[in-house]
């Protein structure tokens, strides 16, 4: 009790920033990721502190004059005290960054090393194609396709000239 | 500050009744492009190709090609 009336002449701020009572068994150290923080964030749109901690004379006779009608406040002094609230406007917070183009780049390059690996697979660990992919084994397939009528609407056979025995024109 | 004061209610409300109308003719657009690019052509295609038809010649034809399994070819 008497610690505490004590170190309200401190100051209020110096309170929270140096040590604090626990019971009467002695002090705890409270840190300062510890107690509320400052952040701009769209979706908490009031913190749960102001941003600027240590006011000058002006700024705090700033405060004062907020006291009273808002009416008699000028536009800057209307910003002054925005600004001692808070650290960057919406508008401020929500701008883009450019990092979508190292992201891109970054993107571009995984790719190229990646078609890299993939040339070295294919030249050193494949082994060699089914024989069913040579010349005259895909001739006689498709001979064999347009023998069944396969597809003989719309698809395969549909473009065969069974007459003249070609691809139509 | 001369800022108008920006609108803080039916957000939701203003974009359904804008989008929904467009979401909806843009639909019906798609569904007819493809009724009348894909299938009626296609109903048409079989149509025309089945009306010219003969079983009896492509049966022939494709037996003689020896695509068949339980007939023979002919003159074997």
């Amino acid at each position: 009790m008497l610690a505490t009336r004590a170190l309200s002449l401190v100051g209020e701020r110096a309170i929270s920033t140096s040590i604090c009572v626990r019971g009467e068994h002695g002090v705890a150290k409270v840190d300062d990721y510890a107690l509320p923080a400052y952040f701009d964030r769209r979706e908490n749109p009031h913190p749960d502190v102001q941003f600027v901690t240590e006011l000058s004379a002006v700024q705090k006779s700033l405060k004062e004059k907020e006291k009273g009608s808002w009416a008699t406040l000028s536009n800057e002094e209307k910003i002054a005290l925005y600004r001692i609230s808070f650290k960057q406007s919406f508008a401020e917070m929500n701008e883009g960054t450019k990092e979508w183009k190292s992201v891109i780049a970054g993107m571009f390059f995984f790719i190229g090393m990646t078609g890299l690996v993939v040339l070295w697979q294919r030249k050193f660990v494949y082994g060699p194609v089914p024989p069913t992919f040579e010349s005259e084994w895909k001739e006689k397939e498709v001979q064999r396709m347009l023998d069944m009528r396969i597809n003989p609407v719309e698809g395969f056979s549909a473009k065969w000239d069974y007459e003249n025995k070609e691809w139509k024109k | 500050m001369s800022l108008a004061k920006p609108a803080m209610r039916g957000l939701l409300g203003k974009r359904l009744r804008f989008h929904l109308p467009i979401a909806f003719a843009l639909s019906l657009v798609a569904a007819a492009a493809f009724k009348y690019g894909v299938t009626e052509p296609r109903k048409q295609a079989y149509a025309d190709f089945y009306k010219q038809y003969d079983t009896t010649k492509e049966f022939n034809n494709m037996r003689d090609a020896g695509v068949f399994e339980s007939v023979r070819t002919t003159g074997e």
